[in-house]
């Protein structure tokens, strides 16, 4: 095999990748392995690809992306925990000619916020939702969250979570498709290449929904790890949350072009 | 144009938002401020000037929505009475930190918790002293008339982003639900799109590629540049104290006794006036329009000049009378009178408890 110098790899031709201008050189305040990182790239990738950069207005409630506009090289507002779908109805409707989209965790969409969730997607308000779901409260230390899985552990579940007594977890992406204002509504994954793909086409969907005037909100779910709130190494997260996240929350599409799948 | 009609507190209050130029009001139906978004639907603004009138799931979301809003540079409002201002504290809270202008109603009605759906002036400690978390205030205007609903919208709307700062107009069941002659200001057009860009630079608007990301956020980590930014907010409220002041004196000039009053109370203190000096007693008012800032500097001045005593009227157990205390440093007499928990005093109430607690006490 022909040795590539080093001069040939910078040459402008042999570029394979390059980091989009919309993610700032700030370094990422996550924790290493998490997939917080992967879903910025992916969502801003998207608004610069599809052009979308100078009309786009993004919105990070509280939970540990709430530093999002740090990283997010557009006009960003952050919001209260759980209101970011109110925020940026606020946006949408006096700016309908303009692209809006909330950067939601799971305890602020399902939980804190689930009325606000509930009823932007009810009212069928023309913006994205991507919503991170990591079954746990990340930024706070990891307690439990309204998607925290029967029987597993975490802070304020310390023996695990007792559905009993602690109630069940709450699955907001299907509860959120039977609503006659959601457009699209889709689950993915970052942890490997083929998901970040998968997942980035799903994103790029909602926001050409968006873009065409598509009737209602596009939601993306992500379900991502914690490895920090897990306790785990990166590895061993991602490979629990396939073995466990994943049977609960099934990857894949739940509602195309306004039809349950 | 310029027009005259006989209209409720509320109904002017929405009807000055269209002709104001509002962008949108965002709101949720409670006794007794419903009538303001019942007038802005019925009057479809969206048809008259492409104003945006939503009902909100909650006084959460309403504020939330008004974040929004403001934060992409828009003239937005909402309104409520005391339960739903509560729910709204957290928002104006962000507001106030975010600095972003915008403008709300409370139509005040008696507490605590649900309490009744009568008039009451009990929210003046949470309207002047914060309300939310953190150390913040707002420009608190009272009106005390029909007319000034109304025209308190416009001035409201220009206070809040001249500062950038959230305006409460603080009204009260009385005002809010009787009804007067109002000389309708003419209508303000709506800012264009661009005229928004142009005017505030700080709305997230959508960047222009290549230029600085526009953020709107209260937060900063770093406690050092949370110490810095919160001096900041505190130079801008001691701007406003020093620029801001509105009240009103009727019948001071040769005054023993003040009455210091605002909204409803300052109607019914003013009657007082009236009874008092018909009984050669020299009692005069001290009408508040803005409660933050507060007139305390004019106060104090009075003080010193023959005045036998301050009493404070208001619709509730003694909160703005604090502020009477504080602005005359202990110079005069200060008592406090006032019916509460949704019941209103008469004139001759007042004037008794000008009697025996001042004159006579
Ligand atoms: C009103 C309010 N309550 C509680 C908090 C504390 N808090 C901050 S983030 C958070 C949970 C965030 O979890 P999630 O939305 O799942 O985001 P993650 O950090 O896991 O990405 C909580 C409870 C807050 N900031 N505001
Ligand atoms: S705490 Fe969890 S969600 Fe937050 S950055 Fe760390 S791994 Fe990611
Ligand atoms: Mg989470």
């Amino acid at each position: 095999m022909a040795e590539i110098t080093l001069e040939e790899i910078i040459k402008p031709e042999n570029l394979v990748y390059t980091k989009t201008k919309l993610m700032t050189d700030k370094v990422l305040s996550y924790c290493p392995g998490c997939g917080h990182g992967t879903a910025h790239r992916i969502t801003m990738e998207v608004i610069e690809e599809l052009g979308l950069e100078e009309q786009t207005i993004g919105v990070a409630p509280v939970g540990c992306s709430v530093l999002a506009y740090e990283f997010m090289n557009i006009d960003m507002q952050q919001a209260a925990h759980g209101r970011a779908p109110a925020v940026a109805t606020g946006i949408k409707r006096v700016w309908p000619e303009k692209i809006v989209f909330t950067y939601q965790g799971d305890g602020d969409l399902a939980a804190i916020g689930t009325n606000e969730t509930i009823h932007a997607c009810n009212r069928g308000e023309n913006i994205v939702i991507i919503f991170i779901n990591n079954g746990i409260y990340g930024m706070t230390g990891g307690q439990m969250a309204p998607t925290t899985l029967p029987g597993m552990k975490s802070s304020t579940s310390p023996y695990g979570r007792d559905v009993q007594t602690m109630g069940n977890p709450l699955k907001a992406t299907e509860l959120v498709a039977q609503l006659p204002g959601t457009y699209f509504v889709t689950r993915q994954s970052v942890h490997t290449p083929r998901n970040v793909r998968k997942a980035k086409k799903a994103i790029k969907k909602a926001f050409e929904n968006q873009r065409d005037g598509k009737p209602g909100v596009s939601f993306v779910e992500i379900v991502s790890n914690c490895n920090s709130g897990w306790k785990m190494t990166p590895r061993d997260s991602n490979v629990w949350m396939e073995e466990n996240m994943f049977p609960f929350y099934p990857l894949g599409d739940i509602k195309v072009d306004g039809q349950l799948l | 144009m310029s027009e005259l009609k006989l209209m409720k507190g509320n109904e002017a209050l929405a009807e000055a938002a269209i002709r104001a130029g509002a962008d949108a009001y965002f709101g949720y139906p409670i006794t007794p401020q419903s009538e303001v978004i019942e007038y802005l639907m019925a009057e479809k603004p969206f048809d008259r000037t492409g104003m945006v009138v939503l009902q909100a799931e909650s006084e959460i979301a309403a504020i939330n929505m008004v974040y929004g809003a403001a934060g992409a540079g828009k003239k937005v409002m909402t309104s409520s009475s005391s339960p739903g201002i509560s729910l709204k504290q957290e928002g104006i809270s962000y507001i106030s930190g975010a600095e972003l202008p915008c403008l709300y109603a409370n139509v005040v009605r008696g507490g605590p918790g649900l309490g009744t759906i009568q008039p009451s002036q009990a929210d003046y400690f949470q309207s002047t002293k914060g309300g939310g978390h953190g150390d913040y205030h707002q420009i608190v205007l009272a009106p005390a008339s029909v007319q000034e609903m109304a025209d308190f919208v416009k001035d409201g709307f220009d206070l809040a982003f001249k500062y950038r700062i959230p305006v409460l107009i603080l009204s009260d069941g009385v005002i809010g639900q009787m009804m007067e002659k109002v000389d309708l200001f003419d209508p303000i057009p709506r800012l264009t799109n661009d005229e928004i860009i142009e005017r505030y630079p700080w709305a997230t608007t959508g960047k222009k590629s290549g230029t600085e990301r526009r953020i709107i956020t209260s937060l900063d980590l770093d406690s050092h540049k949370m110490e810095k930014h919160n001096q900041k907010l505190q130079a801008k409220y001691k701007e406003i104290t020093e620029k801001e002041v509105r009240y009103e004196l009727i019948d001071c000039d040769d005054a023993e006794y003040i009455f210091v009053a605002y909204g409803s109370s300052a109607r019914i203190a003013q009657k007082a006036v009236k009874l008092a000096r018909a009984k050669g007693i020299k009692a005069g008012l001290f009408r508040l329009i803005t409660l933050f800032p507060f007139p305390s500097v004019k106060m104090f001045e009075m003080c010193g000049k023959g005045i036998k005593g301050f009493l404070a009227v208001e619709m509730s157990a003694g909160q703005m009378v604090e502020d009477v205390r504080l602005a005359v440093k202990g110079c005069s007499k200060v008592e406090h009178f006032g019916r509460f928990g949704g019941v209103v005093h008469t004139p001759e109430e007042v004037l008794e408890a000008l009697e025996q607690k001042i004159i006579g006490g």
